[in-house]
């Protein structure tokens, strides 16, 4: 039975990491509710990537709490995993299959066609209908990260983690993006995106993290 | 689920056929240099027989496993196979059990007649199949698990010392279940300690293959 505050939300209180015995940041904490996104800013260095990896659950945070919808956020959450899609600097695309078979196995995996939307309108919606068929190997690096975001775009997952999405992006893959983020938080999803790219998301919606501000002295 | 990513690979190796024919024609090569270097002795090949021919497909095993999971580390596909709500242990059993039918399933097929230039006999012959049929599963699996261990290592030497000193067992029991056959006494003990390490090999190696790559990944 669903708990009343069944609705997203992701909370983060005093987080730290360490990477390879350097502090990265300390005392990090943030609120997300529906319909939010969460801008992360800093340096280079300053510890976005391990955040946005902290919270996909691909690193454990050295101290800290997470809270996912009230509870404990623990390693190998199966209902966590089944809500959160990450992206990271690498697009997680096969360079020898083709863009519809890239993400017809991103179906298989996300649990089959119940979970997801399908590959061709995910295709259609990130402008790659055209190149279905090529094999990724061919396509730019602009087109993988497309192609990257058509998967995280079709896994209906909630809760959103974007490591520089628009890297390599063009403007009119930028506007797509926009576009595309603003339809999420329309459906009450949330994001966390680490992005030098200013985003198009009404400011009452919209939260900034400066990392550079935790940075250790 | 375990069918998508089986037939992936399947389709992968379709896609790159030198990948998975290296192994083969490594193994073909290697069991033929033998007779041509020791001459035409028929007793001393019929007695190192087995054995050159176990070594070869260890060897071979472990060339094929080099690019295991290392393909999945660079373009980022082995994050996501991690995020995945399906049970990694499950993913990393489908990707082993493809990759035996790539570039191990052909080496077996191809073994019978390898064995011609050792003058094995018929009944050898079969033996021999039956003992690359229950080892050559287990030495993936335990390469699998090394290819794990040493993701993100540069060199694969590190693959080669992780992996050989743990493939001792099969190949020792491969190597005298054929020899039994071939002084015409009964196998069936050193078929049956192969299929035990079979059977512990994917109980365990799946599970800590899996293990190892979130460690590899963290």
């Amino acid at each position: 039975m669903p708990s009343p505050d069944a609705e997203l939300r992701l909370s983060a209180r005093g987080l730290r990491c360490r990477r390879g015995g350097r502090r990265v940041f300390a005392g990090l904490s943030f609120e997300l509710r529906p319909g939010e996104v969460l801008e992360l800013r800093g340096a280079n260095g300053s510890g976005k990537t391990s955040l946005l990896r902290l919270l996909a659950g691909l690193a454990q945070p050295s101290g800290g709490a997470l809270h996912w919808q009230g509870r404990p956020l623990l390693p190998g959450d199966a209902a966590y995993a089944c809500d959160m899609a990450y992206l990271g600097h690498l697009n997680g695309v096969n360079a020898d299959l083709t863009a519809a078979e890239n993400l017809h196995f991103a179906q298989r995996l996300a649990g089959g066609a119940g979970a997801c939307a399908d590959p061709a309108a995910a295709l259609q919606a990130w402008g790659l209908a055209a190149l279905a068929a090529q094999p990724a190997r061919r396509l730019s690096q602009g087109q993988r990260r497309r192609l990257a975001l058509a998967r995280v775009w079709m896994g209906r997952r909630r809760l959103w983690l974007l490591d520089e999405p628009c890297a390599a992006l063009d403007s009119a893959g930028e506007r797509l993006f926009d576009t595309r983020l603003a339809e999420h938080l329309q459906a009450g999803g949330a994001a966390i995106v680490a992005t030098h790219h200013a985003l198009t998301v009404p400011s009452a919606h919209l939260r900034r993290l400066d990392l550079d501000a935790l940075a250790p002295c | 689920m375990l069918i998508a990513v089986f037939m992936r690979e399947l389709l992968l190796a379709l896609r790159r056929p030198t990948d998975a024919l290296a192994a083969l024609l490594f193994f073909v090569l290697v069991c033929s240099l033998f007779p041509l270097a020791i001459g035409p002795d028929a007793a001393l090949l019929r007695a190192i027989g087995p054995g050159v021919v176990w070594v070869s497909a260890l060897l071979a095993v472990l060339i094929s496993l080099q690019r295991l999971f290392e393909p999945e580390l660079a373009d980022g596909g082995l994050e996501q196979w991690l995020l995945s709500p399906q049970p990694l242990t499950a993913l990393v059993a489908a990707k082993v059990a493809a990759h035996w039918c790539i570039a191990c399933l052909p080496l077996v097929l191809a073994a019978p007649l390898l064995a011609l230039q050792y003058g094995l006999g018929g009944e050898t012959v079969g033996l021999l199949v039956a003992a690359l049929l229950l080892g050559t599963p287990t030495l993936v699996l335990l390469g699998a698990l090394g290819a794990a261990l040493t993701l993100g290592v540069r060199g694969h030497v590190l693959l080669a010392l992780v992996m050989l000193p743990m493939s001792v067992p099969p190949l020792v029991f491969g190597c005298a279940a054929v020899s039994a056959g071939q002084q015409g006494l009964p196998a069936g003990a050193s078929l049956s300690l192969l299929g035990a390490c079979l059977a512990l090999a994917a109980f365990l190696c799946p599970w800590a293959s899996a293990a190892a790559l979130r460690l590899a990944l963290e």
